[in-house]
């Protein structure tokens, strides 16, 4: 009976998360630019403010653009009881493996390109184009940084995954390992719209990506996206994080597990959004066409892990 | 690394919110008691040039330096009025642009309100009785806070939305101000 | 006699009844109502025939072996591999025959509906006598059958010039694989009277590896040109837009699959155990034609050639799925190599039931709009709201979209890849993830591609007076598309259950199957054997269900207020369909990555005023994507075979004296070969 309170115990603790890993990047990012910023509880404020407001929904938009939000936040809540935060989901209960889990935030893509095009606005037409010309050719990195992990476990089970890592932590610093760990930072940087490939924060329609797609979007649907596309950089580098180093993770339900695996979980996000943050400050956007050069070189990198894999075995 | 020993070396250069000219601001309509609950803590802006010589906005691109760091009191610019609570609307309001700025302000989800920065945008300034303009902000849409000034400097700007949001307190001027203004009205 | 002969026999005169009844017809509505009866009739019966088969695990077999006795008579067997095909056929043609009832209305006048029955009970007859036939004669009979009569249909709109084109390129490929056919049979049979496919089977061991090899490669030409692999697809994206919309359903859902078919009897059934290089063969050819598929699908605006694109990357996939598990199998690793078989079979059926969908959707967009560009549709979501949401379901479920079925197949396809890494040879170590990557590009680009299609087609404003006025189709039309858009919302969340099935099919196959029991697999979970990974689409839809449910109650409660408003265009005036995201736009950032593929044609043309050079009266753009493979292959056979024929009809030089001369050159060269060879 624990095992299923602790699935949907999971999603609600990485939805509190998030807006804080958000703000903390953004406050970081703030203080690196010599200015105080914001506090690291902003986001919270802006979400509970979102949900005071009324949605304006366009004239041309259809049902779709109203069901996009709902679908965007359910993706994002299901993939986050899927992979490994606090605790490792084991048990009858795993509904899906990394597979499963990049798939389900394809899908979160897919209705929010469609929404873009949905107001009819040339905006949220460049957007959809540009997120799933972005979507598209991140896959093959992203499933061969799978296959890299899942070589050495044998099963693209989370839980086979993080088991294996801890029970040979020799294999954490091999070359398949280190290499897809590269690649995957890449494509969470692609996937959750950070510079080098997006930049969360312009102002200018013709630079953004993911932005472009939620200009219609206002009130508690433009919420309900934000808080969905925060927990989605939560679970990417909750993913690189606990795939790679899952030191410190779960796997019982004794208190003292959980308050480890909490603090182990939020000290390894610290880290990477540490990472991130200083990342963003120091590279540039780089312009649309060149971001597929970034991409195939994340992809070059996880075939090597993977073929390196092989050889190593 | 040269870039991040300049970070390390400049440090935080904001300054404090110095008191400013106290009769620059006007607060035309208070604000409901809602209004000022809701956006205390965040705001987001999105910034109208109905036709200015666009001198307040390098006042206003002042409020996103080091310097003023508007984001410190929650404020950020956006760049869709869909996700704005507050528009901030300069210059007289030209022929041309007063069907955009109204449509910019329908576009607004409410609750929101107008703050209308500069005197071009109180009075229509220098261009007042001008053929190319319509009248002053508040003949398109109506405006809750006009700052005057021409142009008006980013404190005067920062004091006068706090001030709307009652999170500035008059009576702290001539002190040493505080970062964190009185908190937003419960 | 069982069940399942009366099942067969009533499917055969179903067919027949419908063929002949729409044929004598009194008026073209009593035309289409007779094709339809017929057909739903026919397909009635071969779908409890084949029930009934995979219930029952018995194969019905039939024999008329006085029927043209001297190449064998007919010989029917439907065993479970067949069975499982014809289930697919007539499952998928019972709704495109009832679509067709009201769908075919509007070409009344412009070809005779009468025929058009005809060949449509016919084309239904040849494809459902394709799975059940057990001897060389019987096959090639329905093959031809089917081939002949889809070339008919395929010629509907003969007027049209695109059309005409169309049916030559489909009528010279569907020979071509005759050709390679009829050989390769041959060649099976190895010289002895006996060609009944079990026959075959006994006599494969005997066969040199030499025969065995050039066995396979013919069947891959053969099949595959069928099936729709690059480079022998050509004839898809031109035939299956030309012909009537069910029709295309048909084509390119069920037809094709015969392809798969074919070459699963022979390579697996009929001769199994090949060398580990057949499938390494098929994984590339698979990995390549799903990736190029994909890629002209994305250039793409005529709706249904991008449809008929998609089609051949997803017999890509399929053959990726049969090319793992061939290696899996050939390495040892049997029961591994069940889930490629399973994911390409199960691969199969649900691309059937999607790709049949789109199409039936596509037909009843393009009867209300009268255009196949979707650069002239736009805002059907609200004139055509089911059709719009039957095609989103299909849409979703091509871009394999948990949690229905695109997503199973694939993920058990990604898993049969992922058990390569159980052989450790160095060409396995490179090769598989190679095709893993390739994999996972076209599904990303599936997924790009579906976002163009059903957004340009359905979403924001009309683009065109006929958009704009468009209406809903006829419920019949509607009923059937949902039928289909159901089914494969059921095949997702059911997916365990269907694997089971199949794996029961794979077993009954020697080539296929794992030689020992599998563990029972769980009912709601799709599993690895061997393995740990595991999937379950039931329960994603029901967390994904709940939580969206909850999320909407929690801020209808909280008070949402909703406001309509103009779309925010930077304060412009007006909106109109002109500042709308184009088709060509949303795939232009796509089409400059992958420009060395396409090799796109620029054509930029400027004229001046006759006065000024320096005023412009008009700039032309024109950009083409011809496949390069037309440029570079195509081309060079076609021209190569009309210079040939063009040497060869000099011989015809009209005179009466030359012609005599042949004969009696003809006489003397035979007498002589007589004398000499006695």
């Amino acid at each position: 009976m624990s095992r299923y309170v602790a699935l949907f115990v999971q999603p609600l603790v990485a939805l509190a998360l998030a807006p804080a890993l958000v703000g903390f990047i953004r406050w970081l990012k703030a203080r690196l630019q010599g200015r105080r910023g914001a506090p690291v509880w902003q986001p919270y404020f802006e979400i509970r403010k979102l949900f005071g407001k009324e949605a304006v929904v366009s004239h041309t938009a259809s049902w779709l653009f109203r069901a996009t939000p709902f679908i965007v936040f359910g993706t994002s809540v299901v993939v986050a009881s899927l992979v490994p935060l606090v605790i490792v989901p084991a048990g009858p209960l795993v509904v899906g493996d990394v597979f499963a889990a990049v798939y389900l935030l394809l899908l979160g893509t897919f209705f929010l390109a469609l929404a873009g095009l949905d107001t009819g606005s040339p905006f949220g037409g460049m957007g959809a184009s540009r997120e799933m010309t972005v979507v598209a050719l991140t896959e093959p990195t992203v499933a061969l940084s799978i296959v890299a992990l899942a070589l050495n476990a044998g099963s693209t089970n989370f839980s086979q995954i993080v088991a294996r890592t801890i029970a040979e932590p020799a294999a954490a610093l091999g070359p398949g390992h280190l290499l897809a760990f590269a690649a995957l930072f890449v494509v969470t940087l692609a996937e959750t719209g950070r510079l080098p490939v997006d930049n969360p924060s312009t102002h200018l329609e013709l630079t953004m990506i993911h932005e472009a797609m939620v200009l219609e979007y206002s009130g508690p649907y433009l919420a309900l996206i934000e808080w969905g596309a925060a927990l989605k950089l939560l679970i990417f580098l909750a993913l690189a994080a606990n795939l790679f180093m899952p030191w410190g993770i779960a796997f019982s339900l004794s208190p003292v597990a959980l308050m480890i695996g909490l603090v182990s979980v939020i000290v390894k996000l610290g880290v990477l959004a540490v990472a991130i943050a200083v990342l963003e400050t120091r590279v540039a956007k780089l312009r649309l066409f060149r971001v597929p050069e970034l991409l195939s070189a994340s992809f070059v990198l996880a075939l090597l892990a993977v073929m390196s894999t092989f050889l190593v075995r | 690394m040269q870039l991040f020993w300049k970070i390390w070396k400049t440090g935080i250069v904001t300054e404090l919110l110095q008191a400013g000219d106290p009769a620059a601001i006007e607060i035309g309509r208070a604000l409901e008691r809602r209004i000022k609950r809701l956006f205390g803590r965040a705001l987001a802006i999105r910034e109208v040039d109905a036709g200015s010589c666009n001198g307040c906005e390098l006042e206003i691109t002042g409020l996103t330096s080091p310097v003023y760091d508007m984001e410190r009191f929650g404020m950020h610019f956006v760049a869709s009025p869909r996700h704005a609570d507050m528009l901030l609307v300069t210059g007289p309001v030209t022929r041309n642009m007063e069907i955009p700025l109204r449509r910019t302000y329908e576009a607004a989800a409410s609750p929101k309100f107008v703050v209308a920065v500069g005197d071009c945008a109180k009075t229509c300034g220098v261009f007042k009785d001008s053929y190319a303009v319509v009248g002053p902000v508040d003949r398109v849409i109506p405006v809750d806070i006009s700052i005057a000034g021409c142009p008006p400097e980013p404190t005067d700007i920062l004091r006068g939305i706090l001030e709307g949001l009652d999170r500035f307190s008059q009576k702290r001027e001539t002190t040493a101000l505080t970062l964190e203004p009185v908190k937003a009205v419960r | 006699m069982g069940f399942g002969t009366v099942a067969l026999i009533v499917m055969a005169f179903g067919y027949a009844g419908g063929a002949c009844l729409s044929l004598v017809a009194s008026s073209d509505r009593s035309a289409r109502v007779f094709t339809a009866l017929g057909a739903v009739a026919g397909c009635i019966g071969g779908l409890a025939a084949a029930v009934s088969v995979l219930r029952t695990r018995v194969p019905v077999e039939a024999v008329l072996p006085n029927l043209v006795s001297a190449a064998g008579g007919i010989v029917i067997r439907l065993d479970l591999l067949g069975a499982f095909f014809l289930a697919l056929i007539t499952a998928v043609s019972l709704p495109a025959a009832i679509y067709g009832t009201t769908y075919m209305a509007e070409y009344e006048g412009r070809c005779s509906l009468r025929v058009f029955g005809l060949m449509f009970n016919a084309f239904l007859l040849g494809m459902s006598l394709v799975p059940c036939a057990a001897n060389i004669f019987t096959f090639v009979l329905a093959w031809e059958l089917m081939a002949v009569s889809s070339y008919f249909l395929v010629m509907t709109d003969s007027e049209n010039s695109d059309t005409q084109q169309a049916g030559l390129w489909y009528a010279a490929m569907t020979h071509l694989g005759l050709v390679l056919l009829l050989p390769m049979f041959f060649l099976m049979a190895g010289g002895s009277e006996a060609t009944a496919f079990a026959d075959l089977r006994t006599g494969a061991a005997t066969l040199t590896a030499g025969t065995r090899n050039a066995v396979f490669l013919l069947a891959l030409a053969a099949f595959g040109s069928k099936a729709g692999i690059v480079p022998l697809h050509v004839w898809l994206p031109r035939a299956h837009p030309a012909a009537p919309s069910h029709v295309s359903a048909l084509m390119s859902g069920v037809m094709i699959k015969l392809g798969i078919y074919g070459l699963v009897r022979v390579m697996f059934d009929l001769m199994p155990g090949g060398p580990a290089w057949w499938g390494g063969l098929l994984l590339a050819v698979g990995s390549v034609s799903a990736l190029l598929g994909v890629l002209y699908a994305l250039v793409e605006h005529d709706l249904k050639r991008l449809l008929a694109y998609h089609s051949v990357e997803n017999i890509g996939i399929i053959l990726i799925g049969l090319g793992a598990g061939s290696i899996l199998h050939g390495a040892g690793l049997r029961a591994l190599a069940t889930i490629g078989f399973a994911g390409a079979l199960f691969h199969t059926l649900n691309h059937a039931c999607f790709k049949g969908l789109l199409f039936l959707g596509a037909g009843s967009v393009v009867q209300q709009t009268h255009t196949r560009n979707m650069e002239e549709m736009g805002g059907l979501i609200k004139r055509m709201p089911h059709t719009a949401l039957c095609f989103l379901v299909g849409s979703a479920a091509i871009a394999a979209l948990p949690p229905l079925n695109g997503f199973a197949s694939e993920w058990l396809v990604f898993q049969s890849l992922l058990a390569g890494t159980y052989i450790s040879r160095p060409e396995i170590a490179v090769g598989f993830p190679i095709a893993v990557g390739m994999l996972a590009l076209t599904s990303g680009l599936a997924a790009a591609c579906f976002v163009k299609a059903f957004g340009i087609s359905f979403l924001a404003m009309p683009r065109s007076d006929h958009a704009a006025h468009a209406r809903e189709c006829h419920w019949s039309m509607r009923a059937m598309m949902m039928v289909l858009a159901g089914s494969c919302v059921v095949l997702g969340l059911a997916a365990p259950l269907v694997i089971r099935g199949i794996n029961r099919i794979i077993d009954s196959v020697p080539g296929l199957s794992a030689g020992e029991p599998l563990p029972q697999s769980l009912p709601l979970w799709l599993t690895v054997p061997n393995g740990s990974a595991q999937v379950s689409p039931l329960l994603i839809a029901v967390l994904l269900g709940v939580i969206a449910l909850a999320v909407l109650l929690a801020i209808h409660a909280g008070g949402l207020r909703v406001r309509r408003a103009d779309t925010w265009g930077c304060g412009r005036i007006s909106q109109t369909p002109r500042m709308e995201y184009t088709a060509s736009a949303f795939a232009e950032p796509l089409r400059r990555v992958f420009a060395e593929v396409y090799q796109p044609t620029q054509d930029l043309s400027i004229s001046v005023h006759p006065e000024s050079r320096y005023f412009i009266q008009s700039i032309t753009y024109t950009s083409h994507v011809v496949p390069w493979f037309e440029k570079a292959f195509y081309d060079p056979v076609t021209r190569g075979a009309r210079a040939l024929a063009t040497q060869i009809r000099r011989l015809q030089a009209g005179s009466l004296h030359l012609y005599l001369l042949y004969v009696v050159a003809a006489l003397v060269a035979a007498l002589a070969f007589a004398w000499w060879s006695k």
